[in-house]
């Protein structure tokens, strides 16, 4: 993910690598090197050189390459720098002839987390709705493969928090809850030591519950206010939802979309006669009223 | 030679200054001034108006017309930045509905066309013989106006912050709404499938909403891939519904096997207002006996709309839509005044629909 914008040089320095490896293994049967089966992520080491006289040193790493010229019978060192990826490395050194070996780099302390909560808003009450995956990486973003303990912290706005802890399986931790029955926000923190990410959650409404308007006649008009419109579980839709009114009377039809405004909705009509005049919100239907009798 | 070189300049003045004549619209108000039966009157004002010579065209209506140059002009040519401004008289179809020896009445169908499509505007015209030529009688123009005021809106607007891209991979995003498609129903009409339904935004954001469909064979394969287009209401406020209407020109329903939905809506920046009302709709027959379902639009706002769109869906009476049609209004929408709308129903559909639903898509000049 890093090195994304490296990727055609590095892809370059891959095939150099490989065709070396195909080319020089009939070389590598002299001295044997010694180097450690594996090292950790940024770890400067050295691998000592038998042997007299000059010759070329290689690292293949899984992103790069390295080469220059070393004096044998002397300590080579591999600098931190030479071996931040993760992976598989060859280390080839060619003087009268060639020998090689390979070692493991692997993923340091973990350092940072990628943490991906799903969704940014959800409704309330909706079982299995909440999905949190994190990454655990090291400080030079390799995937940290060795099992952890990485601890869900979830806050919501009211209520007592609570914890979950889940160990990452190949890289990553991952866990779904139950969105709470009370709106607002809700912090989930994902930590792992002393590393940590917090995300935010909004569970909002969920669609109205029991929608009630009542009517107040003036002259020929009426006014529709509906009570403060709220989900099941009494929370209440926020400003901006769109409630619709419609009446019928003599004149024909009519309807107005209106936001809520302040949890309610209010709107108004002339009549003309007798009227019926219901109302909705999405697809949920509330309340009719009937004014001056039948239609 | 000395008298055939002042014939021939006589004859080139002459033919000079007829040229002239015609073109400064000189047969048009010949025409319009010497018009010999109401149709030609009618015929003659269209063209001025055509032309966009409203000056003239005002100048040859008759006497006891009840309007001045300025609302003459603002009813033909439009104001307020409404789709009339964009538009411009295509055609005018002249029909005589009675005449007398002095009076006439007469129906003209103007054909405007516009960026958003055609739009027609039927009128009947009182024509009064005045001398030798007939005259339009041009009727006062009923342009409503609410008393100077200041309206309070307390609207509620939706921006959005989106992810700084600068971030990690990973980093705290906000998700697109949550759409459903509530109905969908294929039909087969002349020529080609329509697929029509209505979509809900169920999330507590706007939405900008754009619904496709594919049609399938039996093997799977795709035989066309349609969107609706400007049939539908685009934003969508939380917990709106919006009827949809997708066409397939010549595709045949017996080749259509299944079909594929798909509904994409992006966060957006919205506003909730303006709200508009719209009121006393009623099914009823147009002047050229179509099916229209009319009514009144009331932006219930303080700022003018400039440009309205109507959205009507018609269920049958197990609820299901079986049409959606939809018409501009060339009028803009000003603060609290009624602006009448049709729109066109086939006349099949008019025989089955039991119920129907209005919503009204808007645009605002940001400047206003």
């Amino acid at each position: 993910m890093m090195r994304t914008s490296r990727g055609d040089f590095t892809l370059c320095k891959r095939l150099t690598g490989l065709a070396l490896l195909c080319v020089l293994p009939s070389w590598a049967r002299a001295a044997e090197l010694q180097v450690p089966a594996s090292v950790e992520a940024g770890q400067a080491f050295s691998i000592p050189l038998e042997g007299s006289g000059q010759a070329t040193f290689y690292l293949l790493g899984p992103d790069h390459v390295v080469k220059r010229s070393v004096s044998l019978g002397s300590e080579l060192p591999i600098q931190s720098g030479d071996v931040r990826t993760a992976g598989r490395y060859q280390v080839i050194v060619c003087g009268s002839s060639c020998t090689s070996a390979g070692f493991e780099v692997k993923a340091a302390q973990p350092a940072h987390l990628s943490f991906f909560l799903h969704p940014s808003r959800v409704p309330v009450s909706t079982p299995g709705s909440i999905d949190a995956t994190a990454f655990v990486f090291d400080r030079y973003f390799n995937l940290v493969l060795t099992p952890a303990a990485v601890d869900f912290q979830i806050t919501p706005a009211s209520g007592a928090g609570f914890s979950r802890q889940v160990s990452t399986r190949h890289g990553a931790a991952w866990m779904r809850m139950d969105s709470t029955p009370h709106e607002g926000r809700v912090q989930v923190t994902a930590v792992l030591g002393n590393v940590e990410e917090a995300r935010v959650i909004q569970q909002v409404a969920a669609e109205a519950c029991a929608l009630r308007m009542k009517a107040v006649t003036s002259g020929d008009m009426v006014t529709l206010e509906t009570e403060p419109v709220r989900d099941c579980s009494g929370n209440a839709l926020p400003d901006g939802t769109v409630v619709s009114f419609t009446k019928i009377d003599k004149a024909g039809k009519s309807t107005v979309d209106t936001p809520i405004k302040k949890g309610i909705a209010r709107v108004q009509f002339s009549v003309r006669g007798p009227a019926q005049i219901s109302v909705a919100c999405g697809v949920v239907l509330g309340n009719e009223v009937a004014l001056g009798g039948k239609l | 030679m000395k008298w055939g070189l002042v014939a021939f300049l006589t004859v080139a003045t002459v033919v000079l200054v007829a040229i002239a004549w015609l073109q400064s619209g000189g047969l048009k108000q010949h025409a319009m001034f010497a018009a010999v039966t109401p149709e030609e009157a009618v015929q003659a004002l269209m063209s001025q108006i055509q032309a966009h010579n409203y000056q003239r065209a005002y100048a040859s209506l008759d006497r006891s017309s009840d309007t001045d140059l300025a609302s003459f002009t603002r009813d033909m040519a439009g104001s307020d930045g409404s789709l009339r401004t964009y538009s411009s008289l295509q055609t005018a179809e002249v029909s005589p509905l009675h005449a007398d020896r002095d009076q006439a009445l007469v129906r003209v169908r103007m054909n405007w066309s516009s960026a958003l499509g055609s739009l027609d505007d039927v009128r009947d015209l009182h024509v009064r013989r005045d001398g030798s030529v007939w005259r339009v009688v041009w009727p006062k123009p009923a342009f409503s106006a609410v008393p100077p005021q200041v309206v309070s809106v307390n609207y509620l607007r939706w921006d959005v912050i989106g992810r700084n891209t600068s971030q990690n991979w990973g980093a705290q995003e906000v998700d697109s709404p949550k759409v459903r498609i509530t109905s969908m129903n294929a039909i087969s009409r002349p020529g080609r499938v329509v697929i029509l339904g209505e979509v809900e935004n169920e999330d507590t954001v706007p939405a900008y909403l754009n619904v496709n469909a594919t049609l399938l064979k039996a093997d799977g394969s795709p035989i066309d891939e349609e969107g609706s287009f400007d049939l539908i209401s685009h934003v969508l406020l939380p917990k709106q519904v919006s009827p949809y209407r997708i066409d397939f020109p010549g595709v045949r329903m017996d080749a259509v096997k299944s079909v594929r939905m798909d509904a994409r809506a992006l966060l957006v920046s919205a506003s909730a207002d303006p709200v508009i009302a719209v009121s006393d709709q009623a099914l009823s027959k147009d002047g050229l006996d179509r099916n229209v379902l009319k009514g009144e639009l009331v932006n219930q706002s303080g700022r003018p709309v400039n440009i309205a769109q109507v959205l009507a869906a018609y269920y049958d009476d197990s609820g299901k839509v079986i049409w959606v049609s939809d018409g501009y209004v060339d009028q803009a929408l000003m603060p609290q005044v009624p602006v009448p709308f049709a729109v066109d129903i086939p006349n099949d559909i008019a025989g089955r629909l039991k119920n129907y639903r209005v919503i009204v898509n808007h645009y605002t000049q940001a400047s206003n």
